[in-house]
Parts: structure tokens; C-alpha cells; sequence
């Protein structure tokens, strides 16, 4: 299955620099359409305002997580299919049963490698 | 015979009472007001004391002795230095810690961006092993987030035990020399928010993860 690299990609972190290391990855594997949010209040305006084919996010976040705004994503009926993966550090039992819970595609935890991030985009858009 | 001792009794009782109503409404840790429950219910009693009476005063006597020692021992370990100086100074640190950090990391970003560049504008195994040494010092950066979460997970501590301090030197009224300590403001970390990064010998690994998803399909 050929994917689509040219579609938008939201990425959602607090971090500047985790932004920018994740927009660099994406990059390197062709995926040049990256918008960033630094909060989940601001990627749910982006997402309601564009058309996105993916969202990457992190969890910990303020005022809104990321666990509220995949909730928002998949109560929204114009987003709920939106492939969502989760890249955070939280990586207890009861976290990735809740993202799971509430629609995840994917969970990575942090620190990941680059080859993992790949290897989550490919089988979450190859299913979407 | 009867009535002097059911009188006896009442007195008792009596006293007893304003003790507890005494020190129920005073300050737990304050020797003085110890001191003056103790003198108060004295000046209730009459005639010769019980043997409980006598042991119950001497040893309300003694936890007034033992919380006048602690105030002191407490005093001069100058705990407000605590809030006053070390825990402010430990989280400024800490802060710096973070700011050097993220600037040191975007330099490094910054570099590896200018070798993607080249890597573009270039061909075969080349570009391919400056892509995959790009892609290497990438993930090798996300330490700048994890150290980050694990130092605020740390500010946060630094701070309750500021205000955990604070609360100990109001409580006790230590003198200090100076101004009374100000209390922190109350930390308060959003319920939302979750624990940060694990500590490696307890953390999920990815396989382990993926196969808790997989556990669900």
C-alpha cells in the first residue's frame, strides 16, 4: 500500500525542541506538511479549521492533554477517524489501556527511536 | 461521707474538662499554652490531688518541656535557611539546568538540519549515512524532554517540601531573627496531568506496549 506523504501532519507537544525533533524526523521519511501545536486546545482549533491526516501527540500537556483531545477527535464526527498516535513518556499499564480506551491508533513511549516512529506511521495509516 | 466524695468526684471530672476544652482549642505545638492549661487547672484544685490527677498534670508538664526542646533544637537548625534560601536556590538551578539544556539542544538541532540540507544534495550511501547519523543525534535529543519532565518532577518536590517546612515554622512559632517565613504558594499540579517518565527500572518498554495493544485486537 502506497501512502500519501503529501498529506498534513499535527504534531502536539509542550516542547519546542520535541517539535522540531519530530518535524525533522518526518521530514526525513518525506512527510513535508507538518503543523504544530502546543497544547491540545490549540491542535483541536487547528484540526477543526484544517484537514489533517495524521496527529502525533504528546499526553502531558496544559490546558488541555492529549488524552482530552484525542477524546475531542473521536467525539467530533468530522475527526473521528483521524489516525491519533500517542508519543509520550507515561508508559504505565493503566495509561496506554486509557489512550486504547478512548480510540488510539498507536502509542509510543519515550525515548523512542526514529526507526519506531516510522514503523507507527506506516502501520496506522496503512489501517486508516 | 457520701456527698464529700461524690463532690470529690465531680471536681474531678470538672477539671479534667477544662483541660481537654483548654487544649482543644490551643495551639498543638505551643509550650507557653501548655504551660497555661497546666497552671489553669491547678488553680481548680483544691485539697490533695489523686495519684491519676497528679499523673496525668506531670505528664502534660513533660510534653510542654519536650515541645519547648524541639522548638528550640528546631531553631537552631534554622530551618527558614531552608525556605529561605537553599530550596529557592536548588530550583533556580534546576531552572538553569533546563534553559542551558534546550539552548544547547536547538545548536545541535540547528547543525543536524544544515547536514540534512546536505544530505539532500547528495546521492547513494553518502546521503544515506548522514540521514541515518541526522536521524541518530534526533532521537538522541529527545533527552532534552525527558530530562526536562524529570526535572520539574523534581521542582515540584523541591516545592512541597518548601511549603511542608514553612508550615512546620509557623506551626512551632520558631524564632528565626528575621522576618517570618513566607509560605510558598500552594502547588498545585493539575489532576490531569499524570507522572511524567518512569524510572528505567520500572518502565514499560515499547514491545512491552505493543504488545498490550496487540492485546486488544
Amino acid at each position: 500500500m502506497t501512502i500519501d506523504k503529501s498529506m498534513n501532519v499535527l504534531i502536539v507537544d509542550d516542547y519546542k525542541t520535541m517539535l522540531r525533533i519530530i518535524r525533522n524526523l518526518l521530514k526525513q521519511t518525506d512527510f513535508n506538511n507538518v503543523e504544530e501545536a502546543m497544547d491540545g486546545t490549540e491542535a483541536l482549533a487547528k484540526l477543526r479549521s484544517g484537514q489533517f491526516g495524521l496527529v502525533i501527540s504528546d499526553w502531558n500537556m496544559t490546558p488541555m492533554t492529549g488524552l482530552e483531545l484525542l477524546q475531542e477527535v473521536r467525539a467530533d464526527a468530522r475527526l473521528k477517524n483521524t489516525p491519533f498516535i500517542m508519543i509520550t513518556a507515561e508508559s504505565k499499564t493503566e495509561n496506554v489501556v486509557a489512550a486504547k480506551q478512548a480510540g488510539v491508533s498507536n502509542y509510543i513511549v519515550k525515548p523512542f527511536n526514529a526507526e519506531t516512529l516510522r514503523e507507527k506511521i506506516e502501520k496506522v495509516l496503512a489501517h486508516a | 461521707m457520701r456527698d464529700v466524695r461524690e463532690g470529690a468526684v465531680i471536681m474531678h471530672n470538672q477539671s479534667l474538662d477544662l483541660m481537654a476544652q483548654r487544649l482543644s482549642t490551643a495551639s498543638p505545638a505551643d509550650a507557653a499554652t501548655v504551660e497555661a492549661v497546666v497552671r489553669a487547672v491547678f488553680s481548680t484544685m483544691h485539697g490533695d490531688l489523686t495519684s491519676s490527677e497528679t499523673s496525668l498534670l506531670a505528664e502534660v508538664e513533660e510534653l510542654g518541656k519536650t515541645i519547648a526542646a524541639a522548638k528550640a533544637e528546631i531553631a537552631a537548625l534554622k530551618v527558614d535557611d531552608i525556605t529561605d534560601s537553599h530550596i529557592p536556590s536548588a530550583t533556580d538551578e534546576l531552572d538553569a539546568i533546563v534553559e542551558h539544556t534546550a539552548i544547547a539542544t536547538n545548536c545541535i538541532l540547528e547543525v543536524c538540519e544544515t547536514l540534512d540540507e546536505l544530505s539532500a544534495k547528495m546521492t547513494g550511501e553518502p546521503a544515506e549515512k548522514l540521514l541515518d547519523a541526522t536521524s541518530r543525534i534526533y532521537e538522541a535529543c529527545g533527552f532534552q524532554d525527558i530530562t526536562g519532565q524529570r526535572i520539574s518532577k523534581i521542582v515540584i518536590t523541591l516545592k512541597t517540601i518548601e511549603a511542608k517546612v514553612a508550615d512546620i515554622i509557623s506551626t512551632f512559632k520558631i524564632p528565626s531573627g528575621t522576618e517570618a517565613p513566607i509560605r510558598p504558594e500552594k502547588i498545585d499540579v493539575p489532576p490531569s496531568l499524570l507522572n511524567g517518565p518512569q524510572l528505567p527500572a520500572v518502565a514499560m518498554g515499547q514491545s512491552e506496549i505493543d504488545k498490550l495493544l496487540a492485546s486488544f485486537e
